[in-house]
């Protein structure tokens, strides 16, 4: 055999959800860095602020922010499922079924958001 | 007494029997085995070997390892001894998740396709489907796991109600086998983490009636190293091949951290 490397451990939803949990929970915490810095320019030039931000409604920001409210999303949901894990005691028992109910809150406002969103942004932001 | 003709009469039988034996004949199915070896007196690189094997509908993996070490590859080494799921010897990854190998029926695999088997993770390889168990039983006597009971010893029996013993029944059935531990994604990355079977240990006698040591175990694993590294991830529970509850288990031991320091 040529295949020198291991293979991966097979987990369950239970361990992919932990891994997007801390993927998502890093990735908004660096976004979340990033977001404080371009916020803060307010208070050194607000016309740089201005043109910083406008990056903001550029096509592919449209895409970011989509994919920055899917992490958030699924981090928060899955954050009251992972608290209910710890303080529910019926919660281990369950885990699974609160897992496909994240998963299905997720679906449903993430339809939400993006059909909002696009909108928004073909109507040319009018009131923003 | 008559003088029988033997030598024409004895294969005719042989065949006669294989025709009409009636019980049929056991079906057989044809594998493909994989197994990561790892062998430090040859190679610092672990690799893989394979084998085509014919088994049977009743053969387990571990038969499928005993058919290639008796009689393809006496160099072949894993452990076992009960091969009935009792001594938790035998862990290892099938099919990239942790199994007893004497648990695992061939025939509920998908024998399309290669049957990979792998030593467990996160302890160090020692020799093909052997880790060194030390650091797993490092954990396990640090949660000191026998009873401790201060108040004189009685004459008969320390009694104990029925629901007192159902509140650590399914910890008492831990074999020890280090399917758990080494499933934890923690585990693999932080070494010095106590690890799902520890708790688990510890569990059976902090939630015993009879015990006095709830609160020394319940600092121990109050510890950094201690149940706070336990993320949820369930693969204990998954893994756990005497169907213990362990996440439930190590949950238990966190809310008993919180409401003893409370
Ligand atoms: C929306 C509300 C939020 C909820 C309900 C929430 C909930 C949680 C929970 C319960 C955990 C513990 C996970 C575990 O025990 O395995 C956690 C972990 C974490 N959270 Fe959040 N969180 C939220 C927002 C955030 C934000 C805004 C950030 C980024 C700044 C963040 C970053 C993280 C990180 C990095 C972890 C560690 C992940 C790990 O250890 O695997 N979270 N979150
Ligand atoms: S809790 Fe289950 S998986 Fe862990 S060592 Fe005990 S028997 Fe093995
Ligand atoms: S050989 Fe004893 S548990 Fe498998």
């Amino acid at each position: 055999m040529t295949q020198t490397k291991g293979t991966l451990y097979k987990g369950s939803g239970g361990m992919w959800s932990w891994v997007g949990h801390r993927i998502t929970g890093v990735g908004i915490f660096f976004f979340l860095l990033v977001h404080v810095l371009d916020t803060s320019l307010v208070r050194v030039s607000p016309e740089a602020y201005d043109a910083v931000i406008g990056a903001y409604k550029n096509p592919i920001m449209i895409i970011g922010e989509i994919g920055l409210v899917g992490a958030i999303v699924f981090h928060a949901f899955n954050g009251l499922r992972i608290i209910l894990v710890d303080f529910w005691s019926k919660g281990t028992r369950y885990h699974k079924q609160m897992l496909w109910a994240v998963m299905g809150l997720w679906v449903i406002v993430m339809i939400g958001f993006t059909a909002r969103h696009v909108m928004l942004f073909l109507d040319g932001w009018g009131g923003f | 007494m008559s003088t029988p003709t033997k030598e024409a009469a004895e294969p005719a039988s042989k065949i006669d029997m294989k025709e009409s034996g009636g019980g049929g004949e056991v079906p057989s199915f044809e594998i493909t085995l994989q197994v990561r070896r790892y062998d430090p007196e040859f190679s610092d690189e672990a690799r893989w070997d394979e084998w085509q094997l014919t088994m049977y509908g009743t053969d387990r993996v571990l038969d499928a390892l005993h058919k290639v070490k008796w009689n393809i590859d006496g160099s072949l080494t894993f452990r076992r001894s009960c091969a009935h799921g009792v001594c938790g010897s035998d862990a290892m990854r099938i099919n990239g998740r942790n199994r007893l190998a004497c648990k695992v029926l061939l025939k509920d695999l998908d024998t399309s396709k290669p049957i990979m088997v792998e030593p467990i993770k996160g302890l160090p390889v020692e020799k093909d489907l052997i880790v060194d168990m030390e650091p797993f039983f490092q954990s396990y006597r640090e949660i000191m796991p026998f009873m401790v009971n201060n108040s004189p010893a009685p004459t008969a029996e320390r009694l104990q109600s029925p629901e007192d013993r159902e509140r650590f029944d399914d910890t008492t059935k831990c074999i020890l086998c280090a399917a758990c531990t080494s499933s934890c994604p923690v585990f693999w990355t932080d070494g010095q983490y106590f690890g799902p079977a520890a708790i688990v240990n510890a569990h059976r006698f902090i939630f015993d009636s009879r015990d006095d040591a709830g609160d020394m175990r319940l600092e121990v694993l109050n510890d950094k190293e201690g149940v706070w590294r336990c993320r949820t991830t369930f693969n204990c529970t998954d893994a756990c091949p005497r169907g213990i509850e362990v996440t439930k288990a190590i949950q238990e031991v966190k809310r008993a951290v919180l409401t003893r320091s409370m």
